[in-house]
């Protein structure tokens, strides 16, 4: 809401300055978002007195003025303009004065004719887009006074950006209503009597859809002159406003609209075929809307018509046809109430948001339409004039909204605030608010004005209370509460520690969008059945993420076309995929690593990244969960990554993600010239951990064989690992592989392998006898199992 | 004989003496030592002569002998000292090495600044006593707008630009459903943080459609106005670590009544106006109220017995005033220039 604050001034007289009135709007809950001076408030430029205009006796066009500026003689002025004339008054800029456009006024000579000043239009006055010729000023403007000063150019333009709830201060009046409430200043409204009718011309009005429109006041009046135009001070309330000048009629009721809240629309009476109606759209209707667009109407929107068509949207905007024009003699004014709930929603999806919808759907006082009408009917007659019939009016009683009155408990308040507020200091506030009150019981009882429709509940007068009384005067209590320790689950790996061992590995963790582009989403996890957004910001990120895959990848991208050869990313998040009618989301840890394995050092050669360097970083994370045997890495594949170089990972049998080299055709496709792993797991897995269990450790000395076996390409390490283990008992307290070998001295399709074995018992010193035994059992298996020889 | 032997026996040692000052090395030395006075040393051989000696005689050789072993011993140890403490000299000048040389092997990544700045916002309301919760991304109409007062046709519904799916679920405008949801499954009293990611339908410069927010709900039978003035005030100025100017400003979200919108002296100016704060001095920080009697009916809780305090940040707009980020949108470009400055 952008409003004039001279305007409000005039309905509210108060004393404190503009930035004090706009800390205590602000307090109050009507935040100021702006305040910004009405015009850039020209010096030099006073109130003039044409006396003589004489043609110029070498031009055309030109006049040549004498013109009274209270000095002790006339200035000689050459003007352009045609309405120049005698015995008009007219804003003069004398020499020396500098124009809001950056001309600089001086004594100069016109095609010979000397020319000491400048008539000035609203225009050159930074008053108006484009003037037609000079302003001319009111009659009684007093000769010589600055035009700042007289056009109350020192103005402010105040914009309040309002909460949904507090329609009621979208107007001059609701906002100076709530000025009045702070400060206890008096409102000073204009008087709004009824204008009595001078005709008997009427027009039926039809409500069909009572509960959309409760109430609907109309009124004819006829003969208006078409040729009259909006004086300067409407003009200028509109402009400083924010609305535009654009018909005499179609500015007064703009003007009822700013200063009292009621939207009101006008109709060029000819144009209406017999009746008006309020009626629900029916399919397939459509309408010319007054800004030339053409809309069709979705079934059920609320229409005014007349007995064959629709003239306008009910509360949003009106039709071209039956909108006053230049050559409008005979209108219609409504000033209706809309039920809220018809008009939200409906000027959004025709792409629509005016200031009677807006106005429409936050809700306007239903007791308003008759004043408004009232007050319109009474300018427009000073304006344009005509003969105004009786004011119409139908009204669904039982359909409008009524304020109910609501019990407020004294106590309630202290209860909510943690402040005693005195009864009389209630008492006053509410009071000051339009509130009528009546005592009971520990409280009031409190019936609301007909325009704060939005206080429903004691909570809401509370609020009120709160409001009014300055939030800053509400005490501060440190907080003080019981202690009660929460859950604290050991076992549970927390994120921030399989970020951290991320981060320590050298990756950077990333936050990618939850959208990603659907083609970057077939390429890299084609099988999963995705869950696409209605409405999304552009196509690109129009499919909820299956994997984080698309957003770490274009991340990569990214930075690799910002210079940077290494990149390691990771990212926490959740994935998004459709079973059946329902989403699952699942939360998943997800990583991209290209370029050299460790950052380019001195005295260590340069290696590039493999499989196993991020199959070690995904080890460190499944530490931490204390059970790393339940893990397993699988050779699989998946259309996204190298077939020869992917795995699926099982905790138990259960599938919990993917680690691989990227498939070469994506990095193809994706212009990524460098070999690129990437992996992905389930959280909950392995935020699951195990409580550590002690185990006694052994005084005996372990003792450690190796052993070097050779074995066919396709036999994998883990099969070997599982082998040992399943035949070695439980005396084998580690295993491990450290060396393989392929090349001179095995055949080829074969490869070698050299695995150390530590065995220990707990209970007494083994003997080589024992474990020569175990060897035995061990080689023999991984013979016959994996046809594997020793070396 | 006696006097041959005499000589004898200081020819060796002057001998013995002379090499030992010329050995170069450890080795020699050890050498030398062997030489002359191991088991079948030089010296220890005068000995075994004692025996073919006049008895007279015997004691006085012996003694030269032991003499000449002693000094030659004490020698021996002094020149290897000598060749010890030089070789430890010649190793430690070789190995030198220059210090300031970049140390090797892995450097360390670092965590997105949205990250940083969560923990820091968790372990704060953790330990003024609130646990975390957590719950959908994609949501019910009656999660994100119904059960949080705000129905169909309510005008703050336009407040919130949604993305919708085809089935009509929406993804979290907000992460009030989560508190909705706390209240659901839980009894109070409570104290419950929301931290999460949540939608908007709208990208500009100073908008991007997805960002994150943290939700506070704290639940008890006497927690008022005053509480929520001090708990916010409090947290506030820990987490910018000063005191802050903080103000309470009425607003209006339809789950809160009273509500109130926070700002505070602007964190980059001081307060004297700049363009962060729109040269008012205030920075707008966060919304906050008094649970609506509403949002208690919608999940149980007895709005006579109970009252409740509820919070909502933008955890995007906390990291750019306590980092000075300028830009929104850099949280999500992921650029690693911008990323690891906050390592």
């Amino acid at each position: 809401m952008k409003l004039s604050e001279q305007w409000l001034r005039e309905w509210v007289p108060v004393s404190l300055d503009t930035d004090e009135l706009a800390e205590q709007l602000t307090m109050a809950g009507l935040e100021v978002d702006s305040i910004e001076p009405v015009a850039s408030a020209p010096a030099k430029v006073v109130v003039g007195k044409v006396l003589e205009v004489e043609k110029h006796p070498d031009a055309d066009r030109l006049r040549v003025c004498k013109v009274d500026v209270g000095h002790t003689r006339p200035l000689t002025i050459v003007c352009g303009a045609s309405n120049a004339a005698p015995n008009i008054k007219v804003p003069t800029a004398l020499v020396g004065a500098e124009l809001p456009n950056g001309l600089k006024i001086k004594a100069t000579e016109i095609r010979g004719q000397k020319s000491s000043g400048m008539l000035c239009a609203a225009a050159e006055l930074g008053l108006e887009e484009n003037s037609k010729g000079l302003l001319i000023l009111d009659k009684r403007a007093p000769v010589g006074k600055e035009i700042t000063e007289y056009l109350g150019l020192d103005d402010h333009s105040i914009e309040v950006d309002l909460t949904p709830n507090r329609s009621d201060c979208l107007s001059v009046a609701g906002i100076a209503r709530e000025v009045s409430a702070l400060t206890g200043a008096r409102l000073k409204a204009p008087k709004i009597n009824a204008v009595r009718a001078s005709s008997r011309a009427g027009l039926t009005i039809r409500v069909q859809a009572k509960a959309d429109c409760p109430r609907y006041v109309g009124r004819v009046i006829e003969g208006i002159d078409a040729k009259a135009e909006t004086p300067f001070w409407l003009k200028e309330k509109l402009r400083r406003s924010g609305v535009r000048s654009i018909h005499p009629v179609v500015d007064v009721t703009n003007f009822v609209m700013l200063e009292l809240g009621q939207p009101m629309h006008a109709f060029d009476l000819k144009k209406v075929n017999g009746a008006i109606m309020v009626r629900s759209a029916k399919e397939g209707e459509t309408l010319t809307l007054l800004d030339g667009t053409e809309v069709r109407i979705g079934k059920g929107t609320l229409l005014i018509a007349d007995k064959t068509r629709p003239l306008a949207l009910a509360g949003i905007m009106g039709g071209e046809e039956s909108g006053v024009s230049n050559d409008t003699t005979d209108i219609f004014l409504e000033s209706a109430y809309f039920r809220p709930g018809a008009i939200t929603g409906k000027a959004r999806s025709l792409g629509l948001h005016t200031d009677s919808s807006h106005r429409f759907e936050r809700g306007v006082d239903p007791m308003l339409q008759r004043k408004a009408i009232e007050r319109a009917t009474a300018l427009l007659l000073d304006i344009v004039g005509g003969k105004p019939g009786p004011v119409i009016e139908e009204i669904t009683k039982d359909k409008l909204p009524k304020t109910k009155p609501i019990m407020l408990r004294h106590a309630r308040i202290e209860r909510v605030l943690g402040m005693k507020i005195a009864a009389g200091r209630v008492e006053t506030m509410l009071k000051r608010l339009g509130m009528k009150l009546v005592k009971q019981a520990g409280g009031w009882r409190v019936q609301p004005p007909s325009y704060r429709f939005d206080i429903q509940r004691e909570v809401d007068l509370i609020e009120e209370v709160a409001r009014v009384n300055g939030y800053h005067n509400l005490p501060v209590r440190r907080p003080e509460a019981g202690l009660s320790p929460h859950p604290f689950p050991e076992a549970l790996v927390r994120e921030s520690r399989l970020r951290m061992a991320m981060v320590d590995r050298d990756y950077q963790e990333v936050v990618t969008y939850s959208f990603v582009d659907p083609r970057m989403q077939a390429l890299l996890d084609p099988e999963a059945s995705t869950v696409t957004l209605a409405n999304p910001i552009s196509s690109d990120m129009a499919t909820m993420r299956s994997s984080l895959w698309p957003g770490l990848v274009q991340s990569l991208i990214y930075n690799r076309n910002r210079q940077q050869d290494r990149v390691r990313l990771f990212e926490l998040g959740k994935t998004f995929e459709r079973r059946g009618k329902a989403t699952v989301e699942k939360p998943v840890i997800a990583g991209i690593a290209t370029g050299s394995a460790l950052p380019k050092q001195w005295g260590a050669e340069t290696r590039e990244l493999d499989f196993f360097d991020i199959k070690g970083d995904i080890e460190a994370l499944i530490a931490l969960t204390g059970c790393a045997d339940e893990f397993r890495f699988d050779a699989a594949l998946h259309p996204a990554l190298h077939s020869g170089q992917s795995a699926q990972i099982f905790r138990n049998k259960e599938k919990i993600g993917w680690i691989g080299a990227l498939h070469p055709e994506i990095l193809a496709k994706l212009d990524i010239d460098r070999a690129t792993y990437i992996f992905q797991m389930d959280l909950m897995s392995l935020k699951s951990g195990k409580l550590p269990r002690f185990a006694p450790i052994s005084k005996y000395p372990a003792i450690r064989r190796d052993l070097a076996i050779i074995v066919d390409e396709q036999v994998t390490s883990q099969d070997i690992v599982d082998c040992i283990s399943q035949v070695a008992g439980e005396l084998l307290v580690n295993l491990e592989l450290f060396d393989e070998y392929r090349g001179e001295g095995i055949d080829s399709g074969r490869k070698s392998l050299a695995l150390g074995l530590t065995l220990q018992d707990s209970s007494r010193t083994l003997k080589d006898k024992a474990v020569d035994a175990i060897l035995d059992r061990v080689v023999g298996a991984l013979s016959s199992e994996l046809a594997a020889q020793l070396r | 004989m006696s006097a041959e032997q005499e000589k004898s026996l200081s020819e060796v040692l002057e001998e013995a003496c002379n090499a030992t000052r010329a050995a170069t090395d450890e080795a020699a030395v050890e050498q030398l030592r062997v030489h002359y006075l191991g088991k079948k040393g030089v010296l220890t051989e005068q000995l075994k002569r004692l025996g073919s000696l006049p008895a007279d005689q015997r004691p006085q050789f012996g003694k030269q002998v032991n003499e000449a072993k002693q000094t030659l011993q004490q020698l021996l140890a002094e020149r290897k000292a000598e060749l010890q403490s030089g070789a430890r000299a010649r190793q430690l000048a070789s190995e030198k090495i220059d210090v300031t040389l970049p140390g090797r092997g892995h450097q360390t990544g670092g965590l997105h600044p949205v990250t940083r700045t969560l923990d820091r916002l968790e372990r704060l309301f953790i330990g003024m006593g609130f646990e975390i919760a957590d719950g959908p991304e994609i949501e019910d109409d009656f999660h994100n707008f119904e059960a949080l007062n705000i129905p169909e046709d309510h005008p703050a519904r336009a407040m919130h630009d949604t993305f919708y799916f085809d089935d009509g679920h929406v993804l979290r405008t907000h992460t009030s459903p989560v508190q909705v949801r706390f209240m659901e499954n839980n009894k109070p009293p409570f104290r419950v943080i929301a931290p999460g990611r949540v939608y908007r339908c709208d990208s500009d410069v100073t908008h991007t459609p997805m960002f994150h927010q943290l939700e506070g709900l704290w639940v008890d039978e006497s927690v008022s106005f005053a509480d929520l003035k001090g708990l916010l005030s409090e947290f506030l100025s820990r987490f910018f670590e000063k005191d802050l100017d903080v103000r309470f400003r009425p607003s209006f979200f339809p789950f809160t009544e009273p509500s109130a919108e926070v700002d505070i002296g602007c964190v980059i100016c001081g307060g004297k106006g700049c363009r962060v704060c729109g040269h008012t001095g205030w920075i707008e920080i966060l919304g906050c109220g008094m649970v609506h009697p509403e949002v208690f009916r919608h999940v149980g809780v007895d709005s006579e017995k109970y009252t409740g305090l509820a919070f909502g940040l933008g955890v995007e707009r906390m990291a750019m005033l306590r980092y000075g980020v300028n830009d929104l949108r850099l949280f999500f470009e992921n650029d690693l220039r911008f990323l690891r400055q906050f390592a």
